[in-house]
């Protein structure tokens, strides 16, 4: 009974007599996988190296981090919405600073609204509640909003920097560089 | 009229009305002996009957009718995108009654020392071309043709451009989503939205290995797989279904809670100041400031945690978990109370929030670990 002989060496000669039924011997088995896996890795590395180059446009379409925000006699005391639209940022005056606060919520990034008539910063979204400070006190919210470094320029202009940010949970609201005092 | 709306409004409000849904889940689905005893006195077991049916149906129908006289009310209900939602309200009844009528029909045939009626069913064969073909081809012309209707007579919203620095208020994710975005006002956005998702799928998947019962499979059956209902239901029902039906009617601007007859007022002020663990047990009972060390300050929580995911395991076990401990074993027991213990923490914390502000049990904004 052919069958049931051993495995015969694998040549490719006798490839056909050791398998008359044409299955696969083990040989030739490891062989393929190892190409198969191999063009598979292969494949997905290629569309991975694309997705990754796809993470890092050429040109970004950001808008500007940093900007001149007028003169703080502009500004009176309360929450300035005038460049939540363009830089997402409210300016905010109190009896003694002037800082810039980030218009995302710190819950799940949502932009809140200002409510003017109860003096604070409601997310829409799952309801956090901010003080004018931008202390967090109701809803989900775990931390306080952001502030953004902000300071005089030598022309006396104001100048809010997104790019450095202060948060208070961190003891950072009492650096300088984010706060405007008057 | 102004009375039963001004009513309605009041016991709409989440406190209350999570409260009444739960107990009556307590009562249609008793897990215990105590709401066994309620279910049998009431007669909750009527409900599944065709007249039981026709009374549940004729009462919704009627609230319904009652709102719609209301103009809040038609501005919610009748908007094209909750319209959907009101239809889920109307079939997720009508299924879980028919599920539910059937196993008592099968449960009642059993009792009397009969087979489930499918028994009979199965029997007999049917050739799946023409007789379900035909069945399923009728069924998408149907729906298709309802398709069809929806979108022409209720065409769906087109809103502004998308605009980062404006969330539209009140901001809501769609429907299958509510259930999630109602629990992310109780947990921080890591545990709710990334953590709990993966858990629930992950339960799903044990749900196989987890319940090995072989009775109730190929009929319909309450009494010989209760333990397994009613654990699903209170999830589904009271933790999924209510929940996106919260989202969709009493939640909104600000996110508010709004009564299903009240005017959606931007205005609306409602005081929620939230206040840590730590903080409770630092500032307020102990009357002191907030230790500096994290780990010290979060001891409190943490402690909580311990217990409550180390040793409740093995409480429940002994006691009202007994038999069930039995019949699995240590490693299915320890996986299913851990799941179990951690889709409890969704009520747990609601009531935590109600009734004591609390917003963090372990708050550490420092490493965006809240929970």
């Amino acid at each position: 009974m052919a069958d049931i002989k051993p495995p015969v060496t694998n040549t490719s000669n006798t490839k056909a007599a050791a398998n008359p039924a044409g299955d696969m011997d083990r040989r030739s088995f490891i062989k393929w996988s190892v190409v198969g896996w191999s063009a598979f890795v292969a494949v997905v590395a290629g569309y991975g190296s694309m997705v990754a180059r796809y993470l890092f446009p050429n040109v970004l379409f950001e808008p500007v981090q940093t900007f001149r925000a007028g003169v703080p006699e502009d500004y009176e005391i309360g929450v300035s919405e005038q460049f939540k639209e363009k830089y997402g940022v409210w300016i905010v005056r109190d009896s003694e600073k002037i800082f810039a606060l980030s218009t995302v919520c710190t819950h799940l990034g949502c932009t809140p609204n200002y409510l003017p008539v109860d003096q604070k910063f409601k997310c829409p979204c799952h309801g956090s509640g901010f003080y004018t400070t931008g202390i967090n006190f109701e809803g989900p919210a775990p931390r306080p909003l952001e502030r953004f470094k902000i300071y005089l320029s030598d022309q006396g202009e104001i100048i809010v920097d997104k790019t450095k940010k202060f948060q208070q949970e961190k003891g950072e609201w009492s650096d300088p560089e984010s706060l405007i005092v008057v | 009229m102004e009375t039963i709306k001004h009513f309605i409004n009041t016991i709409a409000a989440p406190k209350i009305l999570f409260n009444i849904v739960v107990l009556s889940y307590l009562i249609i689905f008793p897990p215990f002996k105590f709401f066994q005893k309620i279910h049998d006195a009431l007669g909750v077991r009527r409900l599944w009957t065709k007249k039981g049916g026709m009374a549940i149906f004729s009462l919704m129908f009627l609230a319904f009718a009652f709102g719609l006289t209301d103009g809040n009310f038609r501005l919610i209900v009748l908007k094209p995108d909750n319209v959907p939602i009101v239809a889920l309200l109307f079939l997720v009844v009508f299924f879980v009654w028919l599920a539910l009528h059937q196993a008592q029909d099968n449960d009642d045939a059993i009792a009397k020392g009969g087979k489930p009626k499918e028994w009979a069913e199965s029997r007999e064969k049917v050739l799946v071309f023409p007789d379900l073909v035909y069945i399923e081809f009728i069924a998408l012309m149907i729906v298709a043709a309802l398709l069809v209707v929806w979108a022409i007579g209720l065409p769906a919203p087109l809103e502004q451009a998308a605009n980062p620095t404006v969330s539209p208020n009140p901001s809501k994710a769609p429907w299958y989503f509510l259930g999630l975005q109602e629990m992310l006002v109780y947990f921080d956005p890591w545990i709710a939205g990334v953590v709990f998702p993966t858990v629930i799928l992950l339960g799903l998947m044990c749900i196989p290995y987890m319940d090995k019962n072989r009775k109730g499979l190929g009929y319909y059956t309450y009494q010989d797989r209760k333990t397994a209902i009613n654990i699903f239901m209170f999830f589904w029902l009271v933790l999924w279904m209510f929940l996106i039906s919260i989202g969709t009617f009493l939640r909104g601007p600000n996110w508010n809670f709004f009564g299903p007859f009240e005017y959606w007022d931007h205005n609306k002020l409602e005081a929620l100041n939230n206040i840590n663990l730590s903080e409770l047990v630092y500032m307020i009972w102990l009357n002191q400031g907030l230790p500096s060390n994290i780990l010290w300050r979060e001891a409190p929580g943490f402690l909580i945690l311990i217990v409550y995911f180390g040793l409740l395991p093995a409480i429940l076990a002994k006691t009202i978990f007994k038999d069930l401990y039995a019949r699995m074993g240590v490693v299915r027991y320890s996986i299913f109370a851990v799941l179990f213990l951690m889709a409890l923490t969704l009520p747990i914390k609601m009531y935590l929030r109600w009734l004591f502000n609390i917003k963090y049990i372990v708050a550490i904004p420092e490493f965006f670990f809240n929970i």
